[in-house]
C-alpha cells in the first residue's frame, strides 16, 4: 500500500509541478535559513574536549582592587598575576597543571629561501599538551627540565613546520625566534579546538598559536604579551621586571584532576594559597576564588555572539513563515482535488486511507524541501564565510548531527504543516462531489 | 457607496472560508514583525558605521616595523624613516602611533580630576603621538597648544610615570569636567595612575577610541611619546587627496630597504582598518537585506497562490454575478477589499508581534527601542504589498466570461 501512496504523491505532485515546487522551495528556504544559523551557534556553542570537559579547570584569583571589583557584579579577573600563576604551576598539587600566556615575534627560519616572519607563540608548560590531547605528528612535548631550566626548545604546529621545514620531520633540528636558537622538539597535527576554550581573551575562534615554548623564557627573553593586559594598579617600578611581578593580570592557568570531585580540594588550596598571601599584603578583597570546568568556562565568557542568536531567532520565525505558505498553498492543492477525492471515496477509500495517502504525499515535498533546504544551507554557510571572512573560518562547516537535523526538522515541519491540508481533504463529503460532476 | 455595500458578502464569504484568510493573515503578521525588526536594526548599525573617525579617512594609512637584528638601531631607524617617509612628495605628515582609532587594539587609562585612590574616574584610549600627530591625524586643536618637538619622549618600559603635557579631546574634557566649557579645561591637572599628575594643554575637536564597541567612543587623549618597546614602531601617514595608494607602496618599498634587519608589516589603508572593525556589522545588514527580501517575496507568493486558488473556485459565482451585470470593476474592488481585509487582520496582528519581538531582543540583547513610527510605515507598505499581490488573480477573475455562469462544470 506504501508504495501505491508513493506512486500517487508523485502523480499528483507532476500534475501540478508549479505549486509543488513552490512548496518544495519555500520549505527549503526556511530549512535552509535555519540550518545556516543553527549550524553557526552549534559550533560556537561547541565543547571542543568533551571527553575531558569536567576534569578540567580554569582557575581564577581574585587580585583585584579594594574599590572595584575586576567584572561586574564582583567577579575576579579572567585571568592571573605572572606571580600567582608561576606560584600555583610550582605548587603542583593538581594531576596536570600549565600556566599559560600568548606571545610572539619573529620568527628566521635557517633556510634562507624562507624570509623572517612574525607570528604568534604560546608560552606554556609541557603538561598542556597531554591535558588538552593535543596530536603530535612528530616527537612530542618537552620534558620538565626544559621549564624549570627555561631551554630553548619548541613544538611547532603544522602550518610552520610546512611552512619552514617543507613538512619534514624536523625534531631536532635548529629555529631561530627572537634572535635565539631554538630547538624543535616536536610537530603537532592539525589540531582547532572550537572555540579556542583555554584562553578566551581573543580570537575565540582563531588558531591556538604558531608554535609552543616554555612559560620561564618569558622572563629571561622579555616576551611581550599579544594577548589581554589588564591592571588596576601601576607597576611598582618600571621596566620588565617590575611588570612581570606586578598586580597586572595576563595569563590563563588551568589544572587538570584525576577525578571531578577533587575540584573542592583543589579549590581549597588555592584558597589556602591565597589566604598566604594576604599575609603578604596583597589580595585586598574578600576571599573570591573560581574554578570552571571547561563547559561551565565557555558559557561564563559567553562565546556565543549575539548576532548569531539573534540570527537564529529571526530564522526561526523565517521557517514559522515559510510553514504557513505551505500549509496554504497545500490547503489549495488538496482543495483543487476535491472532485478526484470524493471518487475515491464513493469507490470505496476510507477517511484513514485517504488521510493516509495525503500524508505521505506532504511527507514527500518535506523530503525533497529538507534536502533542498541542506544544499541551500550549504551556500548559506558559504555566504557567511564570504561576509565574515576569517573569523566564520571553522564555525561554516555541516558535520553528520547537522544533515540528519535538517531533515528531520524539515520531514517534522511539513508533516505537522501538512496535517490540517490532509485533514480538510479526507474529510470532504463524496456525496457534494459527485453531485456537482 | 458601492464600496460599502459589498463589505457585507465579503466579510460573510470569508467568515464562511476562514483558514486560508487567517494563514495570509498568519503570514502577513510574523513577516512584518520580522521584517519591521530587521528594518529598525539595520538602520541601528547604519548609525554605527556612519560615525566619524575623526581622522583624514580617505588620505591615511599605517604600516608597522620590527627590527630582528642583533644589532638593530631602534631610536635611529626611527627617526631617520620619520625624515624619509616626510620628504616623499604627497606626504602632508607623518607620526609614529602605537594604535589606529577604530583598529580594535590599543591602549585604555584611567584619569582622575583628583588625586588618590578611590575616587571617580573617566576612562580613555591613549595614542602616542609625536609633535606632527595632530597634522598627521587631520584633528583640529581648537583650544590650548601643541606638543613642541622636544618634549617627545622615547618610551621603551625604562621611564618613570606618564609625559607632563596632554592634549584630549572635547569628549573627554567635557567627561571629565561637564561643568566647564571645553576651552577653560586647558590649563587643568589631571591624574593618572591615581596620583600622578598630567597636565591638559590642548583640546582636539574629535577623536575615536580604537574599540567601536566601547560606550565612551569619542574618549581620546594624546601623550607626546615615540612608542619604542621590542624594537617596534608604527606609522601613521596622510597624503594629499588621492595620493595615498601610490604613496603607500613607497613606503613600503623605503622601509623595505633594510629588510635583512626588519620586518615591514601592516601595510593598510585607514580606511580598511575601518572596514575590518565594521565588517561583522555591514555581514549583519546584507544578511538582513537578504532575509526581508525573500520573506517579502515569500508572503507575496503566499497571497497571489491563494487569491489564484480562490478566484478558481469561485469561477462560477464570478459568472453568475457577471451575467446580472457586475461590471469587471466591481469584481476587481471585490477582491482587493478581501485583500485589504485579511491584510488588516494581519497588519493589526503583525503590530503586537513586532513590538513584541522588538522588547525580547531589548532585553535579550540590549537593542534599541523601537520608534513607533514603524509601525504606521510598515502597515502602510503591507497593504500596499498585498493589493499589488491580489492585483493580477483580481484581473483574471474579472475576465470571466458570464456565458459560465450557465454551464454545468
Amino acid at each position: 500500500m506504501f508504495s501505491y501512496y508513493i506512486k500517487l504523491a508523485m502523480l499528483s505532485i507532476k500534475r501540478n509541478p508549479v505549486l509543488s515546487a513552490l512548496m518544495v522551495f519555500a520549505i527549503a528556504l526556511g530549512i535552509g535559513a535555519c540550518m545556516t544559523t543553527i549550524t553557526v551557534n552549534y559550533l560556537m556553542s561547541n565543547n571542543p574536549i568533551k571527553s575531558k570537559s569536567d576534569v578540567l579547570f580554569h582557575v581564577q584569583l581574585d587580585n583585584w582592587s579594594p574599590f572595584n571589583a575586576a567584572r561586574d557584579p564582583d567577579q575576579p579577573p579572567l585571568q592571573l598575576t605572572w606571580v600567582d600563576a608561576n606560584n600555583l604551576q610550582k605548587a603542583g598539587k593538581a594531576f596536570r597543571q600549565a600556566a599559560m600566556a600568548r606571545s610572539g615575534g619573529v620568527i628566521q627560519p635557517e633556510n634562507p629561501d624562507v624570509k623572517p616572519f612574525q607570528d604568534s607563540f604560546r608560552l606554556t608548560y609541557t603538561d598542556f599538551f597531554t591535558m588538552f590531547n593535543v596530536p603530535f605528528i612528530y616527537g612530542s612535548g618537552w620534558d620538565k627540565q626544559a621549564d624549570e631550566n627555561a631551554e630553548f626548545v619548541t613544538v611547532l604546529s603544522r602550518r610552520i613546520n610546512d611552512e619552514v621545514f617543507g613538512g619534514e620531520n624536523s625534531v631536532g633540528k635548529t629555529i631561530t625566534i627572537v634572535g635565539q636558537t631554538f630547538r624543535v622538539v616536536g610537530v603537532i597535527d592539525e589540531w582547532h579546538p572550537v572555540p579556542k576554550f583555554f584562553d578566551l581573551n581573543n580570537d575565540d575562534f582563531g588558531e591556538p598559536s604558531a608554535l609552543f615554548m616554555p612559560l620561564s623564557l618569558k622572563l629571561p627573553l622579555e616576551l611581550p604579551s599579544w594577548g589581554n593586559t589588564n591592571c588596576w594598579k601601576s607597576p611598582e617600578g618600571e621596566g620588565f621586571v617590575a611588570f612581570m611581578n606586578s598586580e597586572c593580570v595576563h595569563l590563563q592557568y588551568w589544572v587538570e584532576l584525576k577525578d571531578a570531585s577533587e575540584r573542592d580540594s583543589y579549590l581549597d588550596f588555592v584558597n589556602s594559597y591565597v589566604n598566604e598571601q594576604k599575609e603578604l599584603g596583597r589580595f585586598p578583597r574578600p576571599l573570591n576564588n573560581k574554578m570552571s570546568n571547561v563547559q561551565e568556562w565557555l558559557e561564563y565568557n559567553e562565546v556565543v555572539a549575539d548576532d548569531a542568536k539573534m540570527m537564529m531567532w529571526l530564522s526561526l520565525m523565517f521557517l514559522l513563515v515559510c510553514l504557513l505558505n505551505t500549509i496554504g498553498l497545500m490547503l489549495s492543492k488538496f482543495m483543487g482535488k476535491s472532485s478526484e477525492i470524493g471518487l475515491r471515496r464513493a469507490v470505496g477509500a476510507t477517511k484513514r486511507d485517504l488521510f493516509y495517502q495525503h500524508l505521505v504525499e506532504t511527507a514527500c515535498i518535506g523530503l525533497a524541501g529538507g534536502l533542498l533546504g541542506l544544499v541551500m544551507s550549504y551556500f548559506g554557510l558559504q555566504g557567511i564565510r564570504l561576509l565574515y571572512g576569517e573569523f566564520a573560518d571553522r564555525l561554516t562547516s555541516l558535520d553528520g548531527n547537522m544533515v540528519l537535523l535538517a531533515i528531520t526538522i524539515s520531514v517534522f515541519a511539513t508533516v505537522i504543516a501538512g496535517v490540517y491540508p490532509t485533514w480538510r481533504a479526507s474529510s470532504i463529503a463524496p456525496a457534494g462531489q459527485l453531485k456537482s460532476q | 457607496m458601492l464600496g460599502t455595500l459589498e463589505m457585507g458578502p465579503i466579510i460573510r464569504s470569508l467568515t464562511r472560508n476562514k483558514t486560508g484568510a487567517v494563514l495570509i493573515a498568519l503570514q502577513i503578521a510574523v513577516t512584518m514583525a520580522i521584517v519591521l525588526n530587521a528594518v529598525f536594526i539595520i538602520g541601528e548599525r547604519n548609525d554605527l558605521i556612519a560615525r566619524v573617525s575623526g581622522v583624514d579617512e580617505a588620505n591615511s594609512f599605517q604600516i608597522s616595523s620590527t627590527g630582528f637584528a642583533s644589532d638593530f638601531n631602534h631610536m635611529q631607524t626611527l627617526e631617520q624613516d620619520l625624515l624619509d617617509i616626510r620628504a616623499i612628495p604627497g606626504v602632508v605628515a607623518v607620526t609614529t602611533i602605537n594604535a589606529i582609532p577604530t583598529s580594535g587594539s590599543g591602549w585604555s587609562m584611567s584619569l582622575q580630576t583628583e588625586s588618590g585612590e578611590n575616587k571617580t574616574d573617566v576612562g580613555t584610549a591613549v595614542y602616542m603621538v609625536d609633535q606632527n600627530g595632530i597634522e598627521a591625524l587631520s584633528v583640529e586643536l581648537i583650544a590650548g597648544s601643541n606638543f613642541s618637538e622636544n618634549e617627545i619622549r622615547y618610551r621603551d618600559g625604562n621611564q618613570e610615570g606618564w609625559p607632563q603635557n596632554i592634549i584630549i579631546t572635547k569628549a573627554l574634557a567635557n567627561d571629565m569636567f561637564p561643568e566647564l566649557d571645553y576651552a577653560e579645561v586647558v590649563g587643568k591637572t589631571v591624574y593618572i595612575n591615581y596620583t600622578e599628575p598630567m597636565q591638559i594643554i590642548g583640546i582636539i575637536d574629535q577623536l575615536q577610541a580604537p574599540w567601536i564597541g566601547w560606550n565612551k567612543l569619542e574618549n581620546a587623549m594624546l601623550s607626546p611619546e615615540h612608542i619604542a618597546s621590542g624594537d617596534f614602531s608604527r606609522y601613521f601617514v596622510r597624503t594629499e587627496p588621492g595620493m595615498r595608494d601610490d604613496i603607500m607602496l613607497q613606503v613600503e618599498e623605503l622601509l623595505a630597504k633594510r629588510a635583512n634587519e626588519r620586518l615591514v608589516e601592516g601595510l593598510r589603508s585607514f580606511e580598511e582598518v575601518r572596514e575590518r572593525s565594521y565588517s561583522r556589522h555591514e555581514a549583519m545588514i546584507q544578511i538582513l537585506f537578504v532575509v526581508m527580501i525573500t520573506l517579502v517575496s515569500i508572503t507575496g507568493k503566499g497571497i497571489v497562490g491563494l487569491a489564484s486558488f480562490n478566484v478558481n473556485r469561485r469561477r462560477k459565482q464570478i459568472g453568475t454575478r457577471r451575467a446580472l451585470g457586475a461590471s469587471k470593476a466591481q469584481i476587481i474592488r471585490y477582491f482587493m477589499v478581501e485583500n485589504f481585509l485579511i491584510t488588516t487582520f494581519g497588519i493589526v496582528l503583525g503590530m503586537a508581534m513586532t513590538m513584541g519581538l522588538n522588547m525580547t531582543l531589548v532585553s535579550v540583547f540590549e537593542l534599541g527601542r523601537m520608534n513607533l513610527m514603524y509601525l504606521p510605515l510598515g502597515a502602510i507598505c503591507f497593504w500596499l504589498l498585498g493589493q499589488l499581490a491580489v492585483f493580477g488573480p483580481a484581473i483574471k477573475a474579472a475576465s470571466t466570461p458570464p456565458a459560465l455562469a450557465t454551464r454545468t462544470v
